[in-house]
This record gives C-alpha cells, sequence and structure tokens, in this order.
C-alpha cells in the first residue's frame, strides 16, 4: 500500500531564549512514523505527551518558539511529492484543506460565534475549492447532505446547534474539499457516549467514501478499539509502541501500552483495576534513558541510562523497551470469566 | 435504619427569559431516593448532558434550591438551613468534588490555603500543629503528604495530583457524603484508575458515600453499588448497577449500553451509529409514567396501565 505521509526522525523542540535564559521542551522527539493510503492511523497519549505538537507539524502550522530541529516529513498525494517545509507559503496553504485537513476539538472556537455557519464555510472551503459560487454552495449542500445534515444548519450561529451538531458540522467543513489527509484532534473528547457514538459513525462513513487517510487523536483508548487500522502510542515526546489495533490490545509489548489496556474498565468485569504510580515527565526536562523508567514495574538499570530503540517485535510491531518480550499480555477472557463467576 | 441523605419526591424547574416571553424548562422531575446511614457505597447518576444530573447533585450540596420536594440530610431539610453556621454545619457532612481541578482551583493561590481554610472552618481546627495535622491526615487519605502539597500552585500539580487534594479538602471535616460531579473525565489517562480506585477505597476503608455523577457506564459498572439513570429530568431506571448495566429494560438504558465502544474485539468493528428511536419515543412518556418496581431492587419507568 502506497505511504501518504513518511515522517523520519521527526524533532519538534519549543526553544525559548529570555534575558538570557534558554529553554528548551523537547515534544516531539525523534519520531518517525508512516500513514497509509485509506487507513486510520491512531494515536494515543496523555496530555503533554506531545501528540498535539506532532500534529501541529503534521498540518504544517509551526510557529515560533516551536521549530522543527530535525528529520523530514513527505507527504505523496496522486504522484506528487510535497515536504510542507520545503514549500513556499502559497503552496503550502494550497495544501491545506485540498489535500491535508484538520477537525478540532473545541467545535465552539473553530466556527465563528458571532457569525452565521455558512460564513465559516465560505472562509475557510471557497478559496480551495476553485468553484464559482453557486457551484460551491451546490457542492456545499450535496456534502451536508451526504453526511445527513440538513442545509439549513448553515443559516444558523454556532450556539444554535447542540455540541453533537456543531461537531457533525466542523467534520463537514473539514471534509468538504475532499482531502486525502485528515487530521482529528480528539473529535469526540467532549461529547456524551451516544453523541460519541454518531460522530465516530460519520467520521468512519465519511473516510470511507472518500478513501482519506485519518490520522485520528485521542486518549480514550476504546475509541482507538473501534477506529484505528494501527495505533502508535505516544508517551514524552516519543513513539513507545506502534502496531496493528488487535496486536497492541491483544500482545502488547511496552509496559506503558500493557497498562493502558489493563486498567481500561469494562462493564462485566468489576476486578481490580492497576492504576500506575507517579506522573508524566516534565518535557522540559525529561528523564534519562527510558522516558517510562521511574513508572515501569519492569525498569532495570539499563533503562535508567540507555535509550531504547523502536524495533521490530512481530508483523508490522514496533516497541522501544528493553524487555519487551517480558511484558506479559492482559487476558481479557480471564478476567471476563472471573467476574462472571463471581456471586452478583 | 435511617436515611443520611433522603431526597423526596424533588424537581427543580428553571425559567428562562423575560416577563413577556417567559419559557419553562423542567431540569428534574419527581426524583426520589435514599442513602441509607451505616451502609456506606458508590452511588451513580448517568445519563447525557441535559439529563438534569448535575442539577440534582447541585440541589444535594445545597447549592440550588428545589422548586418542589424536599432533601433531608440526617434527617434535616435542606430548606431550614438559613444562615452562616447552618450552612457551615451542613458542609461538615456533605462535600464536593468538581469536574475540572484546574478551575476549581484558583491559580494565583496555593492550594494548601484552600486545604487550611477547609481545617480552620469546617473542622474547627485552631492553632498552626492542629491545622498542619488534619490537612495532613486528609492529604494521606489520598496517597498524598502535606511535604508534597504545601507552598504548591495549582500548575505545578498534575492533573491526576491537584483531583487527589480536592478530594483531600473535601475529606477534611470527615464527611459521611461526598458528591463527585465527573471527577475524572479531566483526569489523564495513566492517572484515571488510580482516582476510581481511591473513590473505592473511600467507601471502603473510610465508609464515606460517594455519589459518583458522569456519563461513562464502563467506570460506573466498576465502582458503583446501586445507579440510577436519567434521562430528560426523570429517573428512568434504578437500581444495583451491575444487574441494571448488565441487563437494562428501560429503552433509554439499552442506548446508553449500546452506545459504550466494545474493547473485546479491537479492530475489527466498524462503528454503526447508534438508534435512539425507541428511547426518543420512551421519553414522550415519560410524563405519564412512573417507577415500577421490577424485583431485586430494580424499578423501571413505564407507562401506567
Amino acid at each position: 500500500m502506497a505511504d501518504v505521509l513518511t515522517v523520519a526522525g521527526l524533532k519538534a523542540y519549543y526553544q525559548t531564549n529570555y534575558f538570557g535564559v534558554k529553554r528548551e521542551v523537547r515534544a516531539v522527539d525523534d519520531i518517525s512514523i508512516t500513514v497509509r493510503a485509506d487507513e486510520v492511523y491512531g494515536i494515543a497519549g496523555e496530555s503533554s505527551s506531545g501528540k498535539t505538537t506532532l500534529i501541529k507539524t503534521f498540518a504544517g502550522a509551526i510557529h515560533p518558539p516551536l521549530r522543527i530541529v530535525g528529520g523530514s516529513m513527505r507527504y505523496r498525494f496522486g504522484g506528487s511529492e510535497i515536504d510542507p517545509y520545503a514549500v513556499s507559503a502559497e503552496e503550502l496553504n494550497r495544501l491545506r484543506w485540498k489535500h491535508v485537513s484538520y477537525i478540532m476539538q473545541g467545535s465552539m472556537s473553530v466556527l465563528n460565534p458571532v457569525r452565521r455557519i455558512h460564513r465559516s464555510f465560505a472562509d475557510f472551503a471557497f478559496s480551495h475549492m476553485e468553484l464559482s459560487k453557486p457551484r460551491f454552495w451546490q457542492a456545499v449542500e450535496e456534502h451536508l447532505e451526504r453526511l445527513s445534515l440538513s442545509p439549513d444548519v448553515l443559516r444558523g450561529y454556532p450556539h444554535e446547534l447542540s455540541g453533537g451538531m456543531r461537531q457533525r458540522v466542523t467534520i463537514a467543513l473539514a471534509t468538504v474539499c475532499r482531502p486525502g489527509f485528515i487530521i482529528a484532534d480528539e473529535p469526540t473528547t467532549a461529547l456524551d457516549v451516544v453523541v460519541q457514538k454518531d460522530v465516530l459513525a460519520l467520521l468512519d462513513d465519511i473516510r470511507r467514501s472518500l478513501g482519506s487517510s485519518v490520522v485520528f487523536v485521542t486518549h480514550d483508548m476504546s475509541v482507538h478499539a473501534n477506529m484505528a487500522d494501527r495505533i502508535g502510542i505516544m508517551y514524552a515526546g516519543r513513539i513507545v509502541e506502534e502496531g496493528p489495533t488487535r496486536a497492541l490490545f491483544t500482545e502488547p509489548k511496552h509496559p506503558y501500552t500493557a497498562h493502558l489496556v489493563a486498567s481500561l474498565p469494562r462493564i462485566g468485569d468489576a476486578a481490580r483495576k492497576p492504576a500506575l504510580s507517579g506522573r508524566p515527565p516534565a518535557l522540559s526536562d525529561p528523564p534519562g534513558g527510558c522516558r517510562f523508567h521511574p513508572r515501569c514495574p519492569l525498569a532495570i538499570d539499563k533503562c535508567r541510562t540507555e535509550v531504547p530503540p523502536l524495533e521490530t517485535v512481530g508483523a508490522d510491531h514496533r516497541s522501544a523497551c528493553w524487555r519487551s518480550a517480558e511484558v506479559e499480555p492482559p487476558s481479557p477472557a480471564v478476567a471476563r470469566g472471573a467476574a462472571q463467576g463471581a456471586p452478583a | 435504619m435511617s436515611a443520611i441523605l433522603e431526597v423526596a419526591h424533588v424537581s427543580k424547574r428553571f425559567h428562562m427569559g423575560g416577563i413577556l416571553s417567559r419559557r419553562y424548562v423542567e431540569a428534574v422531575t419527581d426524583a426520589s431516593f435514599a442513602i441509607e446511614e451505616g451502609q456506606p457505597e458508590v452511588f451513580t447518576i448517568v445519563g447525557e448532558s441535559g439529563s438534569g444530573k448535575t442539577t440534582l447533585a447541585r440541589m444535594m450540596l445545597g447549592l440550588e434550591i428545589p422548586s418542589a420536594g424536599e432533601i433531608r440530610l440526617s434527617g434535616r431539610s435542606m430548606a431550614d438551613r438559613r444562615g452562616r453556621a447552618a450552612r457551615i454545619e451542613f458542609m461538615r457532612h456533605a462535600q464536593p468534588v468538581f469536574q475540572n481541578p484546574f478551575e476549581a482551583f484558583n491559580p494565583l493561590k496555593r492550594v494548601d490555603r484552600y486545604l487550611e481554610a477547609s481545617a480552620r472552618v469546617l473542622l474547627g481546627a485552631s492553632g498552626r500543629e492542629a491545622v498542619d495535622a488534619a490537612m495532613d491526615e486528609a492529604l494521606h487519605k489520598v496517597g498524598l503528604s502535606l511535604a508534597e502539597v504545601r507552598g504548591r500552585y495549582a500548575h505545578e500539580l498534575s492533573g491526576g495530583q491537584l483531583q487527589r487534594v480536592a478530594i483531600a479538602r473535601a475529606l477534611i471535616p470527615n464527611p459521611e457524603v461526598l458528591v463527585a460531579d465527573e471527577p475524572v473525565s479531566m483526569v489523564d489517562a495513566s492517572l484515571r484508575m488510580s482516582i476510581v480506585n481511591l473513590l473505592r477505597d473511600l467507601r471502603d476503608t473510610l465508609n464515606v458515600t460517594v455519589i459518583y455523577i458522569t456519563h461513562d457506564l464502563a467506570t460506573a459498572y466498576y465502582i458503583s453499588d446501586r445507579i440510577i439513570i436519567m434521562q430528560q429530568g426523570y429517573i428512568v431506571e434504578m437500581g444495583p448497577a451491575q444487574a441494571v448495566l448488565e441487563s437494562p429494560e428501560h429503552p433509554y438504558a439499552r442506548l446508553l449500553k449500546e452506545s459504550v465502544l466494545p474493547v473485546d474485539d479491537p479492530g475489527a468493528v466498524r462503528v454503526q451509529a447508534p438508534d435512539r428511536s425507541l428511547a426518543l419515543a420512551a421519553a414522550e412518556h415519560s410524563g405519564s409514567g412512573a417507577l415500577v418496581d421490577r424485583g431485586g431492587g430494580r424499578s423501571v419507568r413505564m407507562l401506567a396501565g
């Protein structure tokens, strides 16, 4: 399968220099991933794991103090290669929306609160569609119909819609130009369970009909289990494990992934779940060696001093852990059986 | 056996608009339940936004006054609580934990000042040593210590730690009831289970009843003893949490359960939009229905007759 995005050794740091005091926050530290055509690549990570910085670099939205310090990034759309950091601002602008679009978390802050929604469509998408005004509005209405949204929403203001409806409108807005690459940053985090499922089903439908690749960022592993084809787990600015969704859930090869999977609460299983001690490290002063070692149950001396490389541990499956062979797989089947056997 | 907290036919109606275009919103309609003394439990209220769960919680904390019905804490009606002394006396028994710890604490104020104020006002501790001892004891209950927290500002602690401090503060007056409104939705994934486990431990070791408000059915199943499910202000199903969540009977409760994303077959399922029609149809008749006892401590809202 063709790769749509190839990232190699990417380093993006926030560098500040105030009054001679230099600070460096290594938010994205040596990340190499590829996103293939027509797949959903899930990125899981907590706050301050660098996941938002990573997708900012994908979207070509780098502004000081954030700087790209090293590595390369390449998009490939229909045979032409684009390096978003080597092209002019105009070409980058053409890349955005037409090829790469971005669904953001706070749908309220994406849509201008004092303008009707059709204005947002005109502002964002009109210049990228290269259509005449009537053709453009026709395309927008057809697109909304495909998403089962009434064209009437265009005449409303953002505050008149419910949260789930607004999120659907932002998805419509991000996909109206039929982009080949969609970045979704926690699109369902603030939504209720029922609405969340609605929005996920919509996103899944639209990406299947467009054949787009999606980078889906969320910390909720149950969303990844249902959406992603492959998942990359981020911890403190690095990818610690990457693999097909099923392999990651059934045979994780990194202790952090194993914890995330084991601590997922399930209906039908009230057995006590483990909790991790400690807290995610500050990226301005990360621990040496493997960044997970202060919280890791398997840590040995080597983990404190040497950075584990991201190595192949299975089919399409990579892990950055010195003891990846010893990570115990979670056993949901056993836990489920135990819960059913217990008296109610 | 008497009830610590008794909610009897409570309704809350908000009015919106002015004199000419007055509209009413029924946030909670005829809610009744009781939490018995000597039986600490995790009592969960679930429902989507707009279902009235937060309004119900705020009424239990005395932050909203019910439009109808009565809430009694240890036999005393909430309506009798007038004046500062009565209010403080009430707060010794029921304490809140809010959703976002970063919004609950003033960023310009050291977090230990909140603990100190709670110790002085609610516990009545006086003198440096007594106050410090009360703060340290409460922090130890949540797995922290005064040495870690003293002099810190909110931004210097992680979300999980700060939520622990918020729980420690609530525990200072040794309350019987803790009302926690979405306490883990803003906390990171690797820290979330530690907070959820902590709520479980509070019930088991400190005999605190936790009213847990959430829309996350999976954690609700994990920690709750009893559950009520709310839809548009009505309690539509209540009963033992595990039985209700394993086989919900009301259409809305079923819809909620079906909307929980399955994790048992990762990477193989396709998300389907949930079917709301049955739940919406049931909602139209909530007003003419009544809670019917279905045995095993469970009751479900059904049409009369």
